[in-house]
């Protein structure tokens, strides 16, 4: 049957007769650098005018018709302007950093896609610890927003850059809380680990409330992190222009542009992988039958299926609620959800130990 | 007590976002509720809302009358001088001299729609119109004459 991991297992066992070890192994990082880079471009075109589109559809407009078949091609066109735009470095800049920033954001993306098991038997990195992987390389997403906001030399990319520190410090810990409600259910931080524990179920059906309880905190703090509106503070069009990219244009612009859909994808692929089964498809117990049904929909499909579905869900939030102030940010993330998820992950820790779940 | 304030707050805050999802999601799976006019393609069948405001016109009927005194209420209300009313004297059969206007004078380009002047008019004879394509070639264009050349006050209104 079809499927990424056959053609990954023929691609490699053709490498490993054709040439010797090592030579295989820097073939195959080349290959999947070009995979990345390719998955990267078609997700932002994908998913610009998916939030278009999206955009539109609930506020009552057509959004891009014009361009292609009912606008589908717009993102592309807007693409191509970007690229032959000239990206503008301003006087005053620190130019190292300002030209630095840019690809800092595009590298944390881009490292943060090794552990994501895109189909069964697909992924780019299985290590022991993915989880913690995941989320460390992602605090380093802040480390390129204060350096565009520090190295514009203008006052609303500086305010954008400290408040996205402010806000991603913050919703970091209630994100990292609820991602160890899984942890603690699956003993595992092993991302193929987690996946293989939620065969009989996923675990937003086999934890019960708590662990709805940890999903819903968890698709919150990541909203945040990915500076999203109603939490997009850091870029706040009618209040900082444009936040921290005030400054960017052109290509450097798109890549900051790209890397915010690109993290997008990455967070909702972690909440679909940790609480939805990543590309487990939906089983039920011990209803064999049932499964066998299920299992003849391609993993991919499962995996892509629930990240979009939980990319809409994000949509949906940053289309319906304003935007929150800074105060009122950090007062639902300490009075609120942290503790929530405090006492959620002890709850959970307690029906662990006791066997509480299925 | 601060434990059940604090689990309300949290209930009535989800209970309320979940009202606005279900809202954006409803005209989400709802395209029949689009609003927006593709103006150029349907200018054929273009129907705009019943309060647009495109320009200020002075209605008149089948004999060439109008419903302007010249009170000068519209020249008054207007915030940025758009309408100025220019007056001549007429004769009424009875001989004596009655103040009319002349002429209305709209000055297109200066008016921003506000409807004070109509919402000021005692005698109802300006009203907003509906037309919006406004663009002309010669600035000069744009300063209209409300009133039809050879018009009269309609009888009765004083």
């Amino acid at each position: 049957m079809w499927s990424f991991s056959n053609i990954a297992n023929n691609l490699h066992d053709w490498l490993s007769k054709t040439f010797n070890p090592t030579m295989t192994l820097i073939i195959e990082m080349v290959f999947a650098g070009v995979a990345v880079i390719g998955l990267f471009a078609a997700l932002g075109l994908v998913l610009v005018i998916m939030e278009r589109k999206v955009s539109a559809w609930m506020q009552i407009r057509l959004g891009p018709n014009r361009v292609g078949p009912k606008g589908m091609l717009q993102s592309l066109a807007d693409t191509l302007k970007l690229l032959v735009k000239e990206g503008l470095t301003p006087n005053g800049a620190d130019k190292f950093l300002f030209n630095l920033a840019p690809f800092i954001a595009m590298i944390v993306a881009m490292l943060l896609m090794a552990p994501i098991a895109f189909a069964k038997d697909f992924q780019l990195w299985d290590l022991n610890i993915g989880v913690l992987y995941v989320s460390a390389i992602s605090s380093l997403m802040v480390i390129s927003i204060l350096m565009a906001g520090w190295s514009s030399n203008n006052k609303y990319s500086l305010m954008g850059a400290m408040r996205s520190g402010a806000q991603i410090v913050s919703y970091e810990l209630s994100a990292g809380l609820s991602v160890l409600a899984v942890v603690v259910m699956t003993g595992s931080l092993q991302v193929s680990d987690i996946i293989h524990s939620q065969a009989d179920g996923w675990w937003i059906f086999k934890g019960h409330i708590p662990m709805l309880i940890a999903f819903v905190t968890f698709i919150i703090a990541v909203t945040a992190e990915t500076n999203r509106a109603p939490f997009d503070l850091a870029e706040a069009e009618s209040e900082l222009t444009a936040g921290f990219h005030t400054e960017y244009s052109g290509m450097k612009f798109a890549l900051f542009f790209l890397a915010e859909y690109v993290n997008v994808f990455i967070v909702c692929a972690i909440g679909a992988t940790l609480f939805l089964g990543g590309w487990m498809p939906f089983h039920i117990g011990n209803w064999t039958d049932f499964n066998h049904v299920m299992d003849y929909i391609p993993s991919s499909i499962w995996f892509f299926g629930k990240t979009f579905f939980l990319i809409f869900v994000i949509m949906w939030f940053r289309w319906t609620f304003p935007r929150l102030r800074i105060d009122q940010l950090l007062n639902l993330e300490w009075k609120y959800l942290l503790p929530i998820s405090m006492i959620n992950l002890l709850i959970v820790t307690a029906m662990a130990i006791l066997k509480w779940h299925f | 007590m601060f434990i059940t304030k604090y689990i309300k707050d949290v209930y009535n805050g989800v209970k309320s976002l979940l009202v606005g999802m279900k809202r954006t999601m409803y005209y989400f799976t709802h395209h029949k509720e689009i609003i927006t006019q593709q103006y150029p393609d349907n200018r054929e069948t273009l129907v705009l809302p019943e309060r647009f405001k495109g320009e200020v016109v002075m209605p008149h009927d089948e004999k060439n009358e109008h419903r302007c005194t010249g009170c000068q209420a519209c020249e008054l209300a207007c915030p940025n001088g758009t309408i100025k009313v220019i007056f001549k004297n007429e004769l009424t059969p009875e001989g004596k001299k009655k103040k009319a206007i002349d002429k209305l004078v709209y000055h297109l380009e200066l008016c921003t729609m506000c409807n004070l002047c109509v919402e000021a008019c005692p005698s109802d004879a300006i009203v907003m119109a509906q037309t919006f394509e406004h663009s002309v070639f010669d600035r000069n264009d744009l300063t209209k004459i409300l009133n039809n050349p050879g018009s009269k006050i309609m009888d009765g209104v004083e």
